[in-house]
């Protein structure tokens, strides 16, 4: 890389809407660990973030993970960190930061599942009102 | 226009890595700038230097190198999906670099569009 490329940006003061898109299972594939790696970084930048889980991605959430059979480290227990971060910007009043997980309607019926069967305390919203508020986000991510 | 770009597959296997590349050429040919590439989940293979394709086929890697010193675009490998994957210092392309999550995020804040390749 040339030497006069800033590899640092100024991005003080910037705000904006990111959202992450869990749609896998969370064993199948490292894509689950990997994004709640990106989501537990962007906290330190304090920005806008919606968690979603659509698809498969909402078993990332379902309580009672047993992964000993499977020789792979069950991690659902960090999605209590990211409820944890969402609670203190909520009350946090010196803090902009407003983080929403939201689960899909339709994949967590199709699923045969409820907001009761997942470990962290979540908005359901259906397929239409999450369409419209993926269109109103910065950035969008996924995985 | 300020582009940031994530790959989120390895070369080959994809075409995500080729049509990342495609578009950060045709980006900067516009006389738009790509700010950083971030390569993410398989992406970070993008960054072996061991990679050797067959002399007939395209050589990604150094594509993406080439692409860093021609245009001065700022490629980073991430540290943790790297060291997962193997891919440390020793075996870094030229024009990469390693580092944190955290690059990704602030380039998404720096541009003016975040593009992401691969599932």
């Amino acid at each position: 890389m040339a030497e006069d490329q800033p590899v640092e940006f100024d991005t003080q003061g910037v705000k904006k809407r990111f959202m992450f898109v869990n749609r896998r299972a969370p064993y199948g594939s490292i894509y689950a660990l990997e994004i709640l790696e990106m989501v537990l970084i962007s906290a330190a930048f304090e920005q806008h973030a919606a968690i979603v889980f659509i698809d498969d991605g909402v078993f990332q959430i379902k309580k009672g993970q047993d992964t000993k059979s499977l020789g792979i480290k069950n991690f659902s227990p960090t999605y209590g960190v990211v409820e944890m971060e969402k609670q203190d910007a909520e009350e946090d009043d010196d803090m902009d930061m407003v983080w929403r997980i939201i689960v899909e309607k339709e994949s967590m019926e199709a699923r045969g599942l409820s907001a009761d069967d997942l470990i962290v305390g979540v908005e359901v919203l259906g397929a239409d009102a999450l369409s419209a508020l993926m269109d109103a986000q910065d950035v969008v991510l996924s995985g | 226009m300020k582009f940031g770009i994530i790959v989120n597959e390895g070369p080959f296997t994809h075409q995500a890595s080729d049509s990342a590349y495609r578009f950060a050429v045709a980006t900067v040919e516009k006389g738009h700038r790509v700010i950083r590439v971030f390569f993410y989940y398989d992406g970070v293979n993008n960054g072996n230097k061991l990679s050797s394709p067959q002399a007939d086929d395209r050589n990604l890697v150094k594509l993406w190198g080439e692409l860093a010193a021609e245009h001065k675009v700022d490629l980073v490998v991430c540290v943790t999906a790297a060291l997962r994957r193997g891919i440390k210092e020793e075996i870094l392309a030229d024009g990469f670099r390693i580092s944190g999550l955290g690059q990704l995020i602030e380039m998404s804040l720096a541009a003016d569009r975040t593009l992401v390749f691969g599932d």
